[in-house]
């Protein structure tokens, strides 16, 4: 079975968020980038796994940039066969979807696994739109699945629970917690990623009219009001009175 | 005019319902036009949407939607916006809104901007303004297309019941759903699921073993809050992982988070910094999450957490 993982470039979650060019943009220098976690440790390696018992081939796609090459090789490293990468920036979800779903037409997938959302924009919106735009069914926050001759059987994170469902592939799915465990690439993958190929390919036309008028920090909390750890009745009053909370 | 996709659980309408359709009219007042609503499958009362500014109510009533379904219901929704000539269409960031908006988007050649938690008008012009990077920062987008799609963070306004019906309007024609097949639901019951709850009593290692978690439930059931955890809590099997928030768990944002033996590091406040108000309970007064809390308790959980039950029962009492 070929297997299509979507895979995207964020700011590692402890890096520090500041914006330049008044306010519009996010500033990258300095930074430290990581592959998207549910990218990295659900979405590519349940398909690793999917590929290890029924055959065929892992292929990773990012839209961006040449500076996100490190975080396809990494893919790679993982055990990807081989890497796409759309040459464009990646301006918004639907940009980025129409280009993966340009790349599936052509290519021909059992399944296109995306991360449920970046952890940056944390979007939620790719991997429905490319199911969309691929006339698919979209299984969003997939926390397991289990295949066997083209069906899966999938549980999907809803509110309080899950749902399980049960589909032939081709589909396309969200990952998350759950659905697989995080692998750290060793030493042999590492060096076998720089063999293997990561095609630079040009993007589709595709557009929308949204934009970005500035970004914002949020208000300063102000400073954490002490309260005595015997007098639990004072900050009830407080959770009362000025909180007004309960 | 606006569209609000009404979402229902057991066949009544869901409180991001509510709240939706409260933002819908307000901002269908000011910009001169109407919103009206469309509710999905099972529903006993659809008219109660009214309370909320809404005029208007469609009800597709059939078997065929009385469960999700990505087809189904996107079927339904782009039918009855391109009907009624929708410019905007709203939606909740839920399960469902998560398996449907960029879909909707698509579909309709609209504009998408998911996971906003607020809207405004200016000169003219709608405002979306959606929390990024775990909510350590803020975006206003704008949109020049002529229709949008965005779906809103439950729990980000603040809204209230007004008086009137609105006038349901039955569609109870099939739909096609999809291949897909539903084989089963498992929802815990009794509790307010996480993304839902306004009030949150949660706990992380300091607690030192699943066995102490009795104080824990008892300043919840006291409360009538939700029990959430710490990842290295869920990790170790100490509470089940539909209780982990933060970054890799769930995003909440209650009226009241109350962190006890929590350290607060980086990617566990990703989830819960947008809480209205934070309590932290840590025995550390260096603990990072102090910084982030509203209000703080420096002391050994193991006393501090039945006092405060005890304080909250005083209160009920009184109240
Ligand atoms: C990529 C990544 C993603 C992650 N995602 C998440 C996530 O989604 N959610 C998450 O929670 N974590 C996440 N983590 C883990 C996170 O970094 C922390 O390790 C974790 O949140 C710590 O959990 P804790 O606060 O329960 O434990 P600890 O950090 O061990 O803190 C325990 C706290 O309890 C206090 N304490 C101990 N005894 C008492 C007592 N008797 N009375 C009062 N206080 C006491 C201590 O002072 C301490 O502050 C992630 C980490 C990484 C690297
Ligand atoms: N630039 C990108 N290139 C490839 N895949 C992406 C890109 N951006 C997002 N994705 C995929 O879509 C998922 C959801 O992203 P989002 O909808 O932006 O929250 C991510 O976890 C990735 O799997």
């Amino acid at each position: 079975m070929n297997i299509l993982v979507c895979v995207s470039k964020t700011p590692d979650t402890t890096a520090k968020v500041d914006f330049i060019g008044d306010a519009k943009k996010y500033n990258e220098e300095g930074k430290q980038f990581i592959m998207n976690p549910y990218d990295e440790w659900y979405a590519l390696v349940r398909a690793m796994e999917l590929k290890e018992s029924n055959g065929g081939e892992v292929t990773i796609i990012n839209v961006g940039p040449a500076s996100n090459d490190p975080i396809l090789r990494k893919g790679l490293a993982i055990g990807a066969d081989k890497a796409i990468r759309v040459d464009a920036e990646d301006t918004d979800a639907f940009f980025v979807a129409s280009q993966i779903a340009a790349y599936a037409v052509d290519n021909g997938f059992d399944l296109i696994f995306c991360g449920k959302e970046t952890i940056d924009y944390n979007g939620s919106l790719v991997g429905s739109m490319v199911a969309e735009l691929l006339n698919q069914p979209f299984i969003s926050y997939a926390s397991k699945m289990e295949y066997t001759d083209g069906t899966a059987i999938v549980n999907r994170d809803i509110e309080g629970g899950i749902e399980v469902l049960k589909l032939k592939t081709p589909f396309v799915l969200s990952a998350a917690k759950g659905l697989a465990e995080q692998r750290i690439p060793n030493m042999r993958g590492i060096m076998m990623a720089k063999r293997k190929p990561l095609d630079v390919i040009p993007a589709v036309d595709a557009g929308s009219g949204l934009s970005i008028e500035k970004f914002e920090l949020p208000a300063d909390k102000g400073s954490v009001k002490m309260v005595d750890p015997n007098d639990m009745d004072e900050l009830v009053r407080l959770l009362h009175e000025e909180a007004k909370i309960i | 005019m606006i569209l609000v996709f009404a979402e229902t659980k057991d066949g009544k309408l869901k409180k991001n319902a509510f709240e939706l359709s409260s933002l819908a009219s307000k901002i269908a007042a000011e910009l001169s036009t109407q919103a009206v609503a469309v509710v999905v499958g099972a529903c006993d009362q659809p008219q109660e949407i009214g309370k909320y500014g809404i005029s208007k109510v469609f009800h597709y009533d059939n078997s065929s939607l009385n469960d999700f379904d990505d087809y189904a219901y996107r079927d339904v929704i782009i039918g009855l916006a391109e009907e009624i000539g929708a410019h905007l269409i709203l939606l909740s960031h839920t399960a469902i809104g998560k398996a449907l908006c960029g879909r909707l988007s698509v579909r309709y050649k609209a504009d998408c901007i998911s996971a906003i938690n607020g809207l405004s008008v200016e000169s003219g012009q709608i405002k979306y303004i959606k929390p990024v990077f775990s909510g350590k920062a803020f975006a206003h987008y704008s949109s020049s297309a002529e229709r949008v799609v965005a779906s809103l963070i439950p729990n980000s306004v603040s809204f209230s019941a007004g008086e009137g019906n609105a006038e349901v309007e039955n569609r109870s024609d099939a739909v096609e759903r999809s291949a897909v097949e539903i084989i089963k639901r498992d929802v815990i019951s009794g509790t307010v699921p996480l993304p839902e709850a306004e009030l949150v009593v949660s706990a992380g290692r300091g607690m030192k073993g699943p066995e102490n978690w009795g104080i824990v439930d008892e300043l919840a059931d006291i409360l009538g809050a939700t029990t959430a955890c710490s990842r290295p809590v869920s990790d170790t099997g100490w509470r089940p992982h539909h209780e982990h928030v933060g970054q890799t768990g769930i995003a909440i944002r209650p009226n009241l988070y109350i962190a006890i033996g929590i350290s607060g590091a980086i990617q566990h406040l990703a989830g819960v910094n947008n809480s209205k108000v934070i309590v932290v309970i840590n025995k550390d007064a260096e603990a990072p999450f102090f910084k982030a809390a509203d209000y703080g308790v420096c002391g050994d959980l193991f006393e501090v957490v039945p006092k405060l039950t005890e304080a909250f029962k005083r209160f009920k009492a009184e109240n």
